[in-house]
């Protein structure tokens, strides 16, 4: 696939950074005129893979690396990958489950992957127990308002 | 993200203002449950009408809050949701346990309605 363009970067797991990998995000997604709707689809997603790398991957330890990439094609659609090296998921299809959470506390409502599925055209989840996570999330943006 | 408090009898209201996600909702949801206790309060309203940006950990905070407010027999209302907040409250199911408003003093009649019955 051809890119027009990317970038990469690398963030310590600390929770100050869920906003800092969001509005990277809406920058680089600026690019391509999206609506309002579309940019706030693009911030809640990466919000949701960001923050379950904090809290899930390396259990609230801020000492992680999260490893976030962007790209976008001229066709306007937008894959940001989120990779963590955290604990990893043991069951991929129970985790993605609505309602599902292993998080200890009441305030965990296991609807992350619910959010980005609807949010987003598509959602790619890889992991390994003891090797980390990866969540893609794709979008095409709606070229009309564009030129 | 910040938070600004009033009390009407026995209500409690956080008028909530800026980003809620996981970072900003472990302050916000201690700053609600000290103000509920100390306060004494029963029933609780949350305004999401200065909300600029809310994830899942928005549904976590409300559920916790509800929680709260049972172990006093109060009610939860929420305000001020906008179809960004409402979508994603709504894809949890937050409304068969706490109704939204379109304005605090709706939810503040809400309540009283309902503790008359
Ligand atoms: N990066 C990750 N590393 C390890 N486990 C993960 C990761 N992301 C998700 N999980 C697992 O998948 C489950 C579901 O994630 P999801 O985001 O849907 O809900 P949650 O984070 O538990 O709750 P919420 O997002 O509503 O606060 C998590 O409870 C966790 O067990
Ligand atoms: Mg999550």
């Amino acid at each position: 696939m051809e890119y027009i363009n990317q970038i990469k970067l690398e963030m310590r797991s600390k929770s100050e950074n869920e906003a800092f990998a969001r509005s990277v995000a809406a920058a680089f997604t600026s690019q391509l005129d999206p609506t309002v709707e579309e940019l706030t689809d693009i911030k809640t997603a990466i919000s949701e893979a960001v923050s379950n790398a904090i809290i899930h991957g390396y259990q609230d330890r801020d000492d992680g690396i999260i490893k976030i990439e962007m790209a976008a094609t001229a066709t306007s659609k937008i894959i940001i990958v989120v990779e963590d090296k955290g604990v990893g998921i043991e069951d991929i299809e129970k985790a993605r489950e609505p309602l599902f959470t292993t998080g200890n506390s009441e305030e965990r409502s296991g609807m992350g992957f619910t959010v980005m599925e609807s949010f987003m055209d598509k959602v790619i989840v890889e992991s390994k127990p003891g090797e980390g996570t990866r969540v893609t999330l794709i979008k095409v943006l709606d070229q009309t308002n564009g030129f | 993200m910040g938070i600004t408090f009033e009390m009407i009898d026995d209500i409690l209201i956080a008028i909530l203002s800026g980003e809620l996600d996981h970072h900003t909702s472990l302050e916000i949801r201690e700053e609600i449950d000290h103000t509920f206790d100390t306060f004494q309060a029963n029933n609780l309203i949350l305004s999401f009408e200065k909300v600029t940006f809310m994830d899942s950990a928005g549904i976590g905070v409300v559920m916790g809050r509800y929680n709260k407010v049972r172990t006093k027999n109060g009610k939860l209302a929420l305000t001020g949701c906008n179809h960004y907040i409402d979508r994603i409250l709504d894809m949890a199911g937050i409304y068969t346990i706490a109704k939204c408003y379109p304005s605090i003093n709706e939810a503040i009649s809400a309540l009283r309605e309902e503790k008359g019955e």
